[in-house]
């Protein structure tokens, strides 16, 4: 496994993966992992009070986003998930995209050619082959540029993941699959997914796969930068493992105290991706106390706007929604679309008459 | 030129390949082979092995990547090999193909074409003879459209690729190497309309893909007796043109509809209720359907029993015209 920061907060060198931030690049994953977790907390505060449907936290797995993310260039392309809210906060997405999603205002509303990011994929894997796709047409036009793809350790039993690798090794595809292994696919564990470390998968499909400490947020970054570089260099595909953990339910519909040991939960505490990092840039001298004060600031107050913005926002018309199913005239659609605001407009003239 | 079905096929790809260099083919077996019915006989000599991609066996991964493809802007034309085959890349169609444009607000067309050929008639073994079209119209965000003949074949093919949503288009494998003048510069009539085959008096019947020539005989057969229906040809399953419908029922007063799909949920229902809504006071009978019965599509040998023919059609149209 790939580390590169301790959970003592100290730098260990790798023989593979070497990485020299300076000193402002090492604030600033600091600062997106602490404004990821300050979002991601609102998102479940936000569920608690009704405002949102749903929330799926990344509790726990800020290093594994923020450092794959901060590998990528603006060119590269992003397929996410539906639990990489910090990736999206990495590529300038604006967070307020993503609660519309989950307090049902859209099913994912952004554009995604303004941050090369997709829209978030809700079924299991499903994306994973949308990406291979569209690094195929990257490779057909030689563009120079890498696909990423995120997904769990879930997600590894679709066949869909394996279809994906197997079409981006015999495409050579210049795709990096960063697959985030919190162990938990809601109840089911690891044991129950895969009886091989998951990035031993790769091998089978004729490409390296390598695990690296998912709570390292260097480590995360550096193996990234590395496969990422593999990639638009045209040597193909490769796969990462992060290797984390999920503090949090599954979403904000479940209790995760009904499957798995408070113990191990705990023990995780220990290996927290923020706090070790933070312990690293204090014990450098690094970043002094200010600066952490003004960063946990940053996060209250992202929190506040995004409070505030959520539950000021207006619910949508279905009319809207009708003239969204298919590029241009259908005529199921107009005439059922005719006949809805003719429905509705007939409560108005009562209520008028 | 006077083409088959299946060449008229071949040259609306061709020609869907030399205009537009977006247009990427993608199947199992069509690329060296030129498919097992031969479809796409040549293209991947003529136009390279980046447009015409003989894939890894696996339909959802072929689905998969094609809206990956789209997304990039290219326009993939997706060949399943046989219609039974289609479902490992059914929940990659229904979930992901229709439902991108609407979850995206509008923005993001999927300008995919799934090629699949269909239906029952050549004596094949399981799973090589099924009917799927109504499991495709019921989901919303798809297009489904259905050839009868090589002259529609052609530029509904080339239409359906030009279109910027998916569309499944389902071409009659029994009628494959039927042949007729096709005139590839003749401007094209709109995808989803109905086609008047034979006009006619008495009743309407209404068959899309291998059942319009179904209907066409009987209605040469029923003209013995002095009986006139009029065949129409759907052409298309989603949307229907249900004013193409409506139109001559209104002068016949009668209508029957004739696929091989299973009745039960079937497109004849659909026409049923909706042409009744429509066309109620102009109704002399009930809408009768005649179909594949409530069972997977049986073997070969019991098929001829099975499929909708001229007799069926023919008993339909009695039984409609004793109202």
């Amino acid at each position: 496994m790939v580390q590169l920061l301790t959970p003592d907060g100290e730098r260990v060198p790798h023989p593979d993966y070497e990485l020299d931030p300076t000193p402002g690049e090492l604030r600033g994953l600091y600062r997106d992992m602490v404004l990821a977790r300050a979002a991601d907390g609102e998102g479940v505060t936000l569920q608690r009070q009704g405002e949102l449907a749903l929330w799926p936290s990344l509790l726990g797995q800020e290093a594994a986003q923020i450092g794959s993310a901060r590998a990528l260039r603006d060119d590269d392309h992003v397929f996410p998930s539906y639990r990489d809210h910090g990736v999206a906060l990495c590529r300038g997405l604006d967070p307020l995209h993503v609660f519309r999603l989950f307090r049902g205002v859209t099913h994912g509303g952004w554009d995604p050619a303004d941050h090369n990011f997709h829209l978030y994929t809700l079924v299991i894997g499903s994306q994973v082959l949308h990406a291979t796709g569209y690094a195929m047409g990257v490779a057909a036009e030689d563009a120079g540029t890498a696909v990423a793809v995120y997904f769990g350790d879930g997600a590894t039993s679709q066949g869909d993941v394996s279809e994906a690798f197997n079409f981006a090794a015999v495409y050579n595809a210049p795709i990096v699959f960063f697959c985030q292994n919190n162990q938990w696919a809601i109840s089911a564990g690891n044991e129950r997914q895969s009886r091989v470390p998951l990035f031993r998968r790769s091998a089978g499909f004729g490409f390296p796969g390598v695990r690296v400490d998912g709570n390292d947020v260097l480590a995360c970054l550096a193996v990234t930068r590395a496969a990422l570089a593999r990639a638009r260099s045209g040597a193909g595909p490769m796969l990462i493992e992060a290797f984390t953990y999920r503090m949090g339910a599954h979403t904000t519909a479940d209790d995760a105290s009904r499957y798995r040991d408070p113990v191990e939960v705990e023990e995780w505490r220990g290996k927290d991706p923020i706090a070790r990092l933070g312990l690293h840039l204090r014990t450098t001298g690094l970043a002094d106390d200010e600066f952490f004060a003004r960063t946990d600031r940053e996060g209250a107050d992202l929190a506040a706007d995004l409070r505030a913005s959520v539950r000021g926002m207006p619910d949508p018309g279905l009319a809207d929604a009708f003239g969204r199913t298919y590029g241009s005239e259908h005529p199921l659609v107009a005439e059922e679309l005719a006949w809805f605001r003719e429905y509705s407009a007939s409560f108005v003239a009562a209520e008028e008459g | 030129m006077t083409l088959s079905l299946v060449r008229a096929i071949n040259e609306a790809l061709r020609g869907a390949l030399a205009d537009d260099p977006k247009v990427v083919l993608m199947g199992e077996d069509i690329g060296k082979l030129g498919g097992v019915f031969r479809a796409t006989e040549g293209l991947q000599k003529d136009f390279g092995e980046h447009r015409v991609l003989d894939t890894p066996l696996a339909e959802s991964g072929i689905v998969g990547t094609a809206i990956g493809l789209a997304l990039r802007g290219h326009r993939p034309v997706v060949e399943i090999q046989f219609d039974g085959f289609v479902f490992p890349a059914y929940d990659q169609i229904v979930t992901q193909l229709a439902k991108m444009r609407a979850r995206s607000g509008g923005r993001l067309g999927l300008p995919v074409v799934i090629r699949i050929p269909y239906g029952g008639g050549i004596g094949a073994v399981e799973h090589h003879s099924e009917s799927p079209e109504a499991l495709f119209a019921h989901v919303p965000g798809l297009r489904v459209v259905s050839p009868s003949c090589a002259s529609d074949a052609y530029w509904m093919l080339r239409q359906a690729i030009d279109c910027d949503d998916p569309v499944i288009f389902l071409e009659p494998k029994r009628r494959y190497y039927e042949k007729e003048p096709v005139d590839t510069t003749a401007p094209a009539a709109t995808l989803h309309s109905v086609r008047v085959v034979r006009p006619g008096r008495d009743m309407t019947l209404v068959g899309y893909g291998p059942t319009v020539r179904t209907c066409l005989d009987a209605a040469a057969a029923a003209e013995e007796d002095g009986v006139s229906l009029e065949v129409l040809d759907l052409r298309s399953l989603s949307p229907i043109d249900f004013d193409g419908i409506e139109a001559s029922v209104r002068r016949t007063g009668r209508l029957s509809v004739v696929h091989e799909a299973p009745v039960f949920f079937g497109a004849g229902a659909e026409i049923a209720a909706r042409i009744s809504e429509r066309c109620f006071h102009h109704l002399e009978a009930p809408v009768l359907r005649v179909g594949g019965y409530h069972m997977p599509y049986p073997a070969g040998r019991m098929e001829r029993d099975y499929l909708p023919d001229l007799d069926r059609v023919l008993d339909a149209a009695e039984r409609t015209l004793a109202y």
